[in-house]
């Protein structure tokens, strides 16, 4: 195994065991990292939708994009670029949350969720597989979202870092706009489930530096498996897996089956389509969602216009319900809760691989 | 020598591009690119094809490779 391979490797182990150790620190179960689900609690905060379980300006993201920003600055990388189909970039963000929030986190999640012992993330695993795969044949076919050019100013590149720098003052000084909020603080549910501040955020600057050095990517290790044979980025996926689950075995935390995992549901086919969805938008794009913030921290403006469309498209899965709930067994003064997507959120799931089939088809060149 | 463009394109075209070229049995190759992971990339699939690879340029975010077999 080469430099490269290993660093992939040792960024995957400490990202996973970083993730399980936010856990221990008070971050929601199997969700230490979750970029999904934390662009949501962002959403939530800021007032885009009013799901008052999920809110909360998570400093792992902020940490992650100004991580990535100060290291790209360092090696010389950093350099606002974009122009590459933007609009479609920022609806394919839109459609690549709505199928985060059917399955219940991001590729990155579904790794932790994996080494958690929760089967229905297999499941959503091999959904992620085939969608990366139903992207290479795209790809294969000639799919392009055309050129992205440098820009002869950096100033754009600084635009999603600002806003992370803006929201990570709304979080040191609690501003309330108008009384009971924005910015929303989830009083219960995972929202309100969050390690000390300044241990997440550092969590992010960590994890942003080694994935703008390593090019960790989800979507990119199936993708670079299929299509090239090669195993870099996989070993970053391996990495993630074996660095949680050794956490987890280490503080008990990992419980096998499929009923009573905490944050998911047992709905195969929608964890299957959801992930599904993930996976074939990702590969289009050209990374996962982690992959995505990381390049916006970089001056990526392209992967910036995701970013955002990834924040309006979980307003929209809370406010229109297309996000899935979470299964709960019943107790006393609780009825049981089967979870899954309900119908609106099946239609928007479908409807999104529908597009992206559409996008596929119709962004090939020759 | 065959020239392939891949500046400004994202993640995995630039491969894709140069293993199609490769891959009609080109002996030499001439690579334009504007990010250092589209160069860790092609650099990795023409060495892992069995090519040598000579940078004529080599800018962080501008690259000229040249692949011979």
């Amino acid at each position: 195994m080469n430099r490269t391979k290993w660093f992939v490797l040792i960024t995957g182990l400490i990202t996973g065991a970083i993730a399980v150790a936010l856990v221990k620190l008070g971050n929601p179960p199997n969700m230490g990292f979750c970029i999904a689900c934390f662009e949501r609690d962002i959403a939530g905060a800021l007032g885009l939708h009013r799901a008052d379980t999920v809110q909360y300006l998570r400093p792992e993201i902020i940490g992650l994009v100004l991580g990535a920003m100060l290291t790209s600055l360092f090696a010389g990388e950093f350099k606002s670029r974009g122009g590459s189909a933007t609009l479609v970039r920022f609806i394919m963000g839109v459609f690549m949350m709505i199928g985060a929030l059917v399955f219940l986190g991001c590729p990155l999640r579904d790794v932790l969720r994996m080494a958690g012992g929760d089967y229905n993330a297999v499941v959503g695993f091999i959904g992620f597989i085939a969608g990366v795969a139903s992207g290479v044949v795209f790809l294969k076919k000639g799919f392009n979202l055309g050129r992205a050019e440098l820009s002869h100013s950096q100033a754009g590149g600084y635009i999603i870092p600002a806003i992370m720098i803006f929201l990570l003052v709304l979080l040191f000084t609690k501003t309330v706009f108008q009384a009971g909020g924005p910015v929303f603080f989830s009083q219960k549910g995972p929202g309100s489930m969050a390690a000390p501040l300044l241990i997440s955020l550092a969590a992010g600057l960590l994890v942003g530096f080694m994935a703008q050095r390593s090019r960790l990517c989800l979507s990119g290790g199936i993708r670079d498996f299929i299509l090239i044979k090669d195993n870099t980025l996989l070993l970053g996926f391996i990495g993630i897996f074996i660095g949680a689950l050794a956490l987890n075995l280490g503080f008990h935390y990992f419980k096998p089956g499929f009923a009573g995992q905490p944050i998911a549901h047992a709905q195969h086919l929608w964890n299957f389509l959801g992930l599904y969805l993930v996976g074939i938008t990702a590969t289009l794009l050209g990374g996962c969602p982690l992959r995505q913030l990381i390049l916006s921290g970089q001056g990526d403006t392209d992967a910036g216009a995701v970013v955002v469309g990834m924040i309006v498209g979980a307003a929209f899965s809370h406010n229109m319900v297309f996000a899935a709930s979470a299964a709960k067994a019943a107790s006393p003064g609780v009825t049981a809760v089967a979870g899954g997507p309900g119908l609106y959120g099946q239609i928007a799931c479908l409807v999104g691989i529908a597009i992206m089939f559409i996008i596929g088809y119709m962004f090939r060149e020759e | 020598m065959e020239i392939v463009d891949v500046r400004g394109l994202s993640c995995p075209i630039p491969v894709i591009r140069t293993k199609k070229v490769l891959d009609q049995g080109v002996s030499e190759l001439l690579v334009l690119g504007d990010s250092s992971v589209s160069k860790e990339n092609v650099g990795k699939l023409a060495g892992s094809s069995g090519y040598t690879v000579t940078m004529k340029v080599d800018e962080i975010n501008n690259w000229e490779m040249e692949i011979k077999k």
